[in-house]
């Protein structure tokens, strides 16, 4: 009996090792996809190099005025003030925000205002995590909700963020609850939490909705209720296809945020530099272009939290999605 | 394995009719279906594609109802077997779940009811030696061959120690050589476990290796057209050597026969012969 167990397995060994990309050695593994990831890191830093060097480029050979067409200008200008050097723009992170005595450096200071914008964002973010789940919850379980909501989920993104932001700002200082008190961040937050939604309910639903049939059945055979089959199954089911839609989320927070500091004008944070750099362009056209950068890195970090998020759910992602 | 019948039946079938409203019209799946399955007794039910063998398994498995008739597993409803957990099942995918592991997906059942701690991992443990997979107890289920997945999901069928197992063409994806093997595990395990058995196929050599009875079927509407009992003799084991015998070619005549209304020329559609 034990002779013919080990045979089997023997076989069972050679016939695991015989599937074609089935977890060969490991480390082989690993050494190979890091290779690839390193590549891949190559060739995001290229495509930087690339858009600055189109940029001097263009600096360089276009004239001053821009392109025209008619009356009409299809090219910008390249002057200085309206496209300065790539270095210019470098360098003038390195240097003070203002002459006046004290005054921080300027890559501080966009540093500090994006944190404060990257708080906001991520609560926005997690409302919107909340939101956007239960949402696709409720879906999930009665389709008349699906048919009821989707349509609403859609019509909601449709409406222009600077057209509300204000709206939600007036609102929310009318709100007072005992000792709380609505704080004009927190209308900031609501706002990224509104554009975080959205991807986030669609991707939940989707994935909710992904176990096969034979799942599904499976779990009615083992006499399974609701929240059984929800947290043995479709939560982990759902996982390849939440990842995408936190990372779409928490990109959409970002720019929800910025753009409600913008036309709430709130101050502290990246918005606020945004408007009020681009303010003094004309004496400091470099210095606008910070907040921009600013802006970038924000939302790359907030998808790059997701990155991680994802090496940690590693294992629900076996069978990955496309697309 | 005995064909003795004792006091509850494990599955009795009664008068069963099963229709299903599609566009085209009413499809009559299954008509007047009356079967009776043995406590420790494994049946297999064969026949062409369309006969509703799929759809007889899946009513006694209380994944749909029966339009009419009665279906009694372990003496009780279907519906109540199921919630009692009275049979383990297997479908012709392994349907494992990707991300857990071997173990974990041998465990799922055990999760839901049934012990936990050291008692659900010895049993774990137990299980994976009886389908002969405990070096993979760690592995994922993408870095296991067909079938070694499917004998996965037969450990899993097991977990929670069933009096019934139905298996739906639980070997219908893998190779002739493993599953010729499963089959031979199959017996011993049953023969382990004492458990009745209800097992679907398309193979003829498959239903009389592993049957004490075959139930064959015929399509629109879907019937049973014959009972054909596997009496091998009592001395004779169910093991390789009985491939080769000729009380087992004969039974294999019989079914086939029987699937084809009594000319073995015809061939009927679906039913394979190897």
């Amino acid at each position: 009996m034990t002779g013919t167990l080990q045979e089997q397995q023997a076989t069972d060994a050679a016939q695991a090792a015989a599937v074609p990309g089935r977890a060969p050695a490991p480390g082989g593994r690993r050494r190979r996809s890091g290779g690839r990831q390193a590549a891949r890191w190559v060739w995001g830093v290229a495509g930087i190099l690339l858009v600055a060097v189109v940029w001097e480029l263009y600096k360089w050979l276009a004239p001053a005025d821009g392109v025209l067409i008619g009356e009409t200008r299809v090219l910008p200008r390249t002057t200085d003030l309206a496209m300065p050097h790539v270095w210019d723009m470098l360098a003038r992170l390195g240097e003070p925000v203002t002459r006046a005595p004290g005054a921080n450096v300027l890559w501080l200071e966009i540093a500090l205002a994006a944190l404060v914008t990257l708080g906001i964002a991520a609560a926005g973010w997690l409302v919107g995590v909340i939101v956007g789940i239960g949402l696709a919850l409720v879906m999930q379980r009665w389709r008349l909700a699906e048919w009821g909501l989707l349509p609403w989920i859609i019509v909601s993104q449709t409406v222009p963020l600077i057209a509300f932001a204000p709206v939600v700002r007036s609102w929310g200082s009318r709100v007072e609850i005992g000792a709380f008190e609505w704080q004009d961040w927190m209308s900031v937050a609501l706002i990224a939490s509104y554009l975080a939604f959205f991807p986030i309910a669609v991707g939940a639903l989707k994935g909710l909705q992904s176990p096969d049939r034979i799942h599904t059945e499976l779990m009615k055979t083992y006499a399974a209720g609701y929240w059984q089959t929800l947290f043995r199954l479709r939560f982990p089911a759902a996982v390849p296809y939440l990842l995408p839609a936190l990372r779409l989320g928490a990109a959409n927070a970002v720019i929800g945020a910025v753009v409600a500091e913008v036309s709430t004008g709130l101050q502290g944070g990246i918005g606020r530099l945004l408007i009020q750099f681009a303010g003094q362009a004309s004496g400091d056209p470099a210095k606008a272009w910070a907040p921009i950068f600013g802006a970038i890195v924000l939302g790359l970090v907030a998808a790059g939290s997701i990155a991680l998020l994802g090496v940690i759910l590693k294992n629900y992602r076996r069978v990955e999605v496309t697309a | 394995m005995s064909t003795a019948p004792t006091t509850t039946a494990a599955v009795r079938v009664t008068g069963v009719d099963k229709t299903f409203e599609t566009r085209s019209g009413v499809v009559h799946a299954l008509q007047g279906i009356d079967l009776e399955v043995a406590a420790g007794e494994f049946v297999s039910l064969i026949g062409p594609s369309g006969c509703g063998k799929s759809t007889l398994m899946r009513l006694i498995a209380d994944l749909d109802e029966p339009t009419a008739g009665t279906v009694e597993v372990n003496g009780t409803s279907a519906a109540q077997a199921r919630k009692d957990q009275a049979y383990g099942i297997a479908f012709q995918q392994a349907g494992l779940l990707p991300w857990r592991t071997v173990a974990a997906n041998v465990a799922l059942p055990m999760e839901l009811h049934g012990p936990s701690g050291a008692a659900r991992r010895e049993r774990v443990a137990d299980l994976l030696e009886m389908v002969g997979l405990s070096d993979f107890a760690d592995r994922y289920p993408d870095q296991l061959s067909g079938g070694m997945q499917q004998r996965v999901a037969i450990a899993r069928s097991l977990a929670e120690k069933p009096s019934i197992l139905l298996m739906d063409e639980p070997f219908g994806a893998l190779d002739e050589m493993t599953r010729e093997k499963m089959q031979t595990d199959l017996v011993r395990i049953c023969a382990e476990t004492g458990a009745a058995v209800a097992f679907v196929t398309h193979s003829i050599p498959e239903a009389v290796f592993l049957s004490d009875r075959v139930v064959v079927m015929s399509p629109r509407p879907g019937r049973i057209q014959e009972i054909v009992p596997i009496e091998v003799g009592a001395d004779a084991a169910r093991d390789d050597h009985l491939r080769e015998e000729s009380v087992f070619f004969e039974h294999v005549t019989a079914v086939r026969e029987a699937l084809h209304g009594g000319s073995a020329a015809s061939t009927a559609r679906g039913v394979e012969t190897r």
